[in-house]
């Protein structure tokens, strides 16, 4: 396979990842990583740097449509990154501290379980209409989107605010540490603890996490992780694949979303508890 | 993670209008406030909006100059099938620039994928850039706590990059 060859069907590749991820609020990396280590053999710390790549094209390419779209809490997904910025950065002087392998499998279980309680609210489509959470109010984080699939405006209050931030933490730190993984828990954060609908929070998670992965890439950069031509596809293809689904999302029900999320995790939790129990 | 029901009446969809009574709210804000923030969201939301696609749209070009100047300097490699194999630019012992002042000398030679690790950068910065105009934003409309809220995550994110040793 000539480096041309490689760019142009790791492009195309990109594309699909960046429609799944702008959908469901990852990164793409769910789907980036396994095809370049598996499918090209490129090294696992590559990969990783694409990876980081493909985060920050999915959520500038999605967030422009988004948030012009009022799909994306702009004030709760600024609010939040507090969290997961810092989060971001003590990962990255972390890593040396703690077993790779422990990390794996302790993600692996959390993803698990957060698959698991999205898919028993699969059919809730309750908003909260009021809130007691001071934070949220004080903040002023609640907010309201128009749902195409529904047909109407829908207006929602935010609380567990404090959850949120704590689960906004660790999904940082697990970005920093093991470059994937950022928006599985974002998603969840939103959608369960701090009750945001199903769509607002991957579009929410989507617009966070190329800030999350900004705060590592520098260190990436530096270690060399970010290879020019394997980036070069992934970015192009990602950016465009982000942009097309972030046309689709308001059409598509909140359920349908859930569900496909729910998929996404649970090959994640599983590829996360394989590299942590079975290397 | 369970769903707790703190209001009176979790069924409800729609907020009531003029709902203000709640428990637990510090800033007490009339529906015309309300009204007034929102219009001050839209604006920032139009102008973060509008610096995530002028980033994008920037860094992609450049992406796509530099993939374009690679190929027209290294003929083999534009060709379908050839000899030239992929794993020679994307091993672990490939050298390719990452370091600033590797960026530059690469730059200042023409080199290929210099342009598209300038583009790459390019989109590392867009985020970056976008919390800055949510700073400017938030203190130009007078919402102190949340400026000062996105202010810190500007803060760490610089941080973030001067201790990669960038």
């Amino acid at each position: 396979m000539t480096p041309l060859d490689f760019v142009v069907s790791l492009a195309l590749i990109s594309v699909a990842a960046g429609v799944l991820g702008s959908l469901v609020g990852l990164g793409g990396g769910v789907v980036i990583v396994p095809v370049l280590t598996i499918f090209y053999g490129v090294n696992i710390r590559l990969a990783i740097g694409a990876s980081i790549v493909s985060v920050i094209a999915t959520s500038s390419g999605a967030a422009a449509a988004y948030v012009r779209e009022r799909m994306t809490n702009l004030r709760a997904g600024m609010f939040l990154e507090v969290a997961t910025t810092t989060g971001a950065l003590s990962g990255a002087y972390l890593a040396t501290l703690l077993p790779e392998r422990f990390l794996f499998a302790f993600f692996g279980v959390v993803l698990a379980y957060s698959s698991v309680i999205t898919y028993r609210k699969r059919h809730e489509d309750q908003v909260l209409a009021v809130s007691n959470d001071r934070i949220a109010n004080y903040f002023n984080l609640h907010g309201s989107y128009y749902d195409e699939a529904e047909g109407r405006e829908i207006t929602y209050k935010v609380s567990g605010t404090k959850l949120g931030l704590v689960l906004m933490y660790i999904a940082g730190l697990v970005s920093a540490l093991l470059g994937i993984g950022s928006g599985a828990l974002k998603v969840p954060a939103m959608d369960a603890a701090m009750h945001l609908p199903m769509k607002v929070s991957t579009a929410t998670s989507n617009f966070m996490i190329g800030v999350t992965a900004a705060a590592s890439a520098g260190v990436y950069f530096i270690r060399g992780q970010i290879d020019p031509i394997i980036a070069a596809p992934v970015a192009a293809g990602v950016l465009l694949g982000a942009t097309f689904g972030a046309r689709v999302l308001g059409r598509i029900t909140s359920r349908t979303i859930r569900l496909l999320f729910v998929g996404v995790l649970v090959v994640i939790s599983l590829e996360m508890l394989q590299k942590g129990l079975f290397p | 993670m369970t769903r707790q029901s703190p209001g009176p009446d979790p069924q409800k969809n729609v907020t009531p209008e003029g709902d203000l009574q709640v428990s637990g709210r510090r800033r007490n804000l009339s529906a015309a406030q309300v009204a007034a923030m929102e219009e001050k969201i839209r604006k920032i939301e139009f102008a973060i909006s509008l610096v995530l696609r002028v980033g994008v749209i920037l860094s992609v070009s450049v992406i796509a100059v530099g993939l374009g100047v690679m190929f027209y300097h290294h003929g083999d490699y534009a060709s379908i099938t050839g000899h030239t194999s992929y794993k020679t630019l994307t091993s672990r012992t490939t050298p390719f620039p990452h370091s600033l002042g590797q960026l530059r000398h690469s730059l200042v030679h023409g080199d290929g994928r210099g342009i598209v690790v300038l583009g790459v950068f390019l989109l590392i910065l867009t985020p970056i850039l976008r919390v800055a105009v949510g700073v400017v934003s938030f203190f130009y409309e007078k919402d102190i706590p949340m400026a000062l809220v996105t202010l810190f995550v500007l803060f760490v994110l610089i941080a973030s990059f001067f201790l990669a040793g960038l």
